[in-house]
């Protein structure tokens, strides 16, 4: 825990150097008859993120927070798988979303949350992942016409739009 | 006088449009299982939802939200005293003794006082709602854009000085939602900036949406997928019998606790129109103050009726106590609010004093909208106890993956650009990281709301002076809204000198 209020700190405060680096390509100074310059906001913030940085730093220093007195392991290995296998799966299921499209990207999902991390039943799971695509379909896409992502060309051309002229 | 209650009476009349009443009906059920279920509370109930109303007129949308923002401080309950885990941080008090009380096998007690309680609170700070908006609304008219940065200041300095979190972190996170609110195009020169690696989805600016969704979703997701796996699988349920004998002798009981109840009210309302202060500390602070004024203190978080009804009924009225600068000066009193005023923004209606003359069957139509959700929730409540309790028999591996959807979904819909979904992927997994290390998020989310409201209040404040800071300070309303923002900063630093001021004379 305590390593970890440290590189957070530390990596926070890279940031917020950059950020300032960053604002400073617009005017940060004063423009006569225009006020204040486009970056001086940003910039001012984030000077301030910095200093808070190294506060953050001196507490770490004198131990003065429940994170940097905690010897606790921030995050054991079980955590971390846990909490990993969620995040990546979650990566994955964006990235099929430009493959596959979001329907069929969430049934993998489904089928992989509910079957391999919660260890339901392949009938529950098959529930699950028809389920939600078919009530998510018919909402976002036919009630409130927003189209979700429906990934390459062909997936949308060969599925959705029979579907589209049904429905729509 | 008779002049507000006509108008009240037109703003029934909005509320009782069918459609209307369905939204109160739908928003309040939503609102409640999402109240209910751990590591969801309105805010992510209101950020989820939020995509979904732009289907219905501007007054549906708000009583849909402000429904499930009713709904959900109900809900909250549910699960800190089923569960133990607060359904959000506003119902954190109410574990204190509405989990002993389930232990005890007297879940039914702890959730009927909390929604009578619920009610109690909602009832009366709608009230004093309707009955202290308009003048607080006049006194408006007199901001311009000192006061509204003065107040903006105020906002953020009760974040700093009440919240005992970490104050270096709780002003980092209010600056990097300040920071995040300023990427894209700089509204007064036009051009673009904080355009980071020059990708074409930061000129759009970072939506709040995406940055709540991603802390409030995907980041307290994947903080209760850390605690479910730390309690190995398993969610610790309570023993509840229901049945309409003991729900009537609970309600009898009940009647003994009206004091409790209303001082809670009181409270509640007026802590929660402090700008940022909100529900949380509110109903913290009611349950300190019943505990203080209790005949029996000792008798507090080992299962007391009474520490159940503070909170809950402080919870209800802050919430809409921090409605009113949400529509009066357009300054949200909550994380909620602020989402709700993101909302209304988006709606293209202009909170602040004008709201009332402009839009005025929004306004009434809104307040009597919550006199109906109020009666409405606690009927639902009430009656579906025992739903509840089989939902939240549910694993906790079903309902994940549906909360993982909505969010994706959610981040997608309003601008319907991958660039956010990624964003908000990333603010998640930030925010969750941050979140293990005590980093307060909700000044962060308040801030990106308020980031395009302050700047520009700023800038304009010292175009018209020149460049001089001490417009703040002499202007009628904006000087004392300043200096108490600025005396509430400082007192983070005067505390550990008092401490040891008083430590020296201890010792003496």
């Amino acid at each position: 825990m305590r390593k970890a209020e440290f590189v957070m700190a530390v990596v926070m405060g890279i940031f917020s150097l950059y950020l300032m680096w960053k604002s400073a390509e617009l005017p940060i100074g004063w423009i006569p008859e225009e006020g204040p310059g486009g970056g001086a906001w940003p910039f001012w913030l984030s000077a301030i993120m910095a200093i808070c940085c190294v506060m953050i730093l001196v507490n770490w220093y004198r131990r003065k927070t429940p994170p940097s007195q905690s010897d606790e392991v921030y995050m054991d290995r079980g955590t971390l798988i846990a909490v990993g296998l969620v995040a990546g799966a979650l990566t994955v299921t964006i990235a099929l979303f430009y493959v596959i499209g979001v329907y069929g990207a969430i049934p993998l999902f489904m089928i992989f949350y509910v079957r391999f991390l919660g260890r339901h039943s392949w009938a529950t799971t098959a529930a699950m992942a028809t389920i939600t695509p078919v009530v998510m379909f018919f909402f976002f896409d036919i009630a409130l016409k927003i189209t979700l992502p429906k990934g390459l060309p062909i997936v949308e051309e060969t599925i959705f739009y029979p579907l589209y002229k049904i429905f729509l | 006088m008779a002049d507000i209650l006509l108008q009240l009476w037109g703003g029934f009349l909005v509320a009782f449009e069918p459609l209307n009443l369905m939204l109160v009906l739908i928003g309040c059920t939503i609102g409640l299982f999402i109240g209910a279920m751990p590591g969801l509370g309105s805010v992510n109930g209101v950020a989820i939802l939020l995509p979904l109303t732009f289907l219905v007129p501007p007054t549906g949308a708000i009583i849909f939200l402000a429904a499930i923002y009713y709904g959900a401080m109900y809900g909250g309950a549910i699960s800190s005293i089923m569960l133990g885990i607060p359904g959000a941080s506003t119902a954190v008090a109410t574990t204190f003794d509405g989990r002993p009380l389930a232990k005890e096998g007297m879940a039914d007690k702890a959730l009927t006082a909390a929604a009578v309680a619920s009610f109690v609170g909602g009832t009366i700070s709608v009230v004093l709602f309707t009955f202290f908006a308009p003048p607080l609304a006049h006194v408006a008219l007199f901001f311009g854009a000192p006061e509204e940065f003065s107040l903006m200041m105020l906002a953020f300095a009760t974040f700093i000085g009440l919240g005992g979190d970490d104050i270096p972190k709780t002003i980092f996170s209010i600056c990097i939602g300040l920071v995040l609110s300023a990427v894209g195009l700089d509204i007064i020169s036009g051009e673009p900036r904080l355009i980071f690696g020059d990708i074409p989805g930061f000129l759009h600016g970072i939506n709040f949406l995406v940055l709540a969704i991603g802390i409030y979703g995907i980041g307290e997701m994947l903080w209760t997928v850390e605690e479910n796996y730390k309690a190995g699988g398993a969610s610790m349920l309570s023993k509840a019998v229901v049945s309409v004998q003991r729900t009537l002798a609970n309600l009898k009981e009940l009647l003994g606790t009206w004091k409790t109840a209303v001082m809670g009210s009181f409270l509640g309302y007026f802590v929660g129109i402090l700008p940022a202060a909100g529900a949380t500390p509110g109903s913290l602070m009611a349950y300190g103050v019943a505990r203080q004024i209790a005949r029996d203190p000792q008798k507090f978080g080992k299962g007391s009726v009474d520490g159940v009804v503070a909170p809950e009924s402080a919870n209800n009225a802050a919430s809409t106590g921090s409605m009113l600068p949400m529509l009066t000066l357009g300054i949200p009193g909550s994380p909620t609010t602020a989402i709700l005023l993101g909302g209304m923004v988006i709606w293209g209606l202009e909170p602040g004093p004008r709201l009332f003359t402009d839009h005025s069957d929004f306004v009434w139509g809104l307040i009597a909208s919550l006199y109906a959700a109020n009666l409405f929730a606690v009927i639902i409540n009430v009656a579906f106890i025992p739903a509840f309790i089989w939902v939240l028999k549910l694993p906790f591996t079903l309902l994940a993956p549906i909360i993982f959807v909505l969010c994706l979904v959610g981040g997608y819909a309003p601008t319907q650009d991958m660039h956010d979904v990624w964003l908000m992927l990333l603010f998640g997994v930030v925010g969750y990281l941050m979140r293990k290390l005590d980093y307060p998020l909700a000044p962060a989310v308040l801030a990106i709301v308020l980031g395009p409201l302050a700047e520009p209040a700023l800038r304009q404040s010292l175009l018209i002076n020149n460049g001089s800071f001490d417009i703040f300070f002499t202007r009628p309303y904006s000087a004392p809204i300043m200096i108490t923002a600025l005396v509430l900063l400082a007192l983070p630093l005067l505390k550990p000198l008092m401490r040891l001021i008083n430590g020296k004379k201890a010792k003496a």
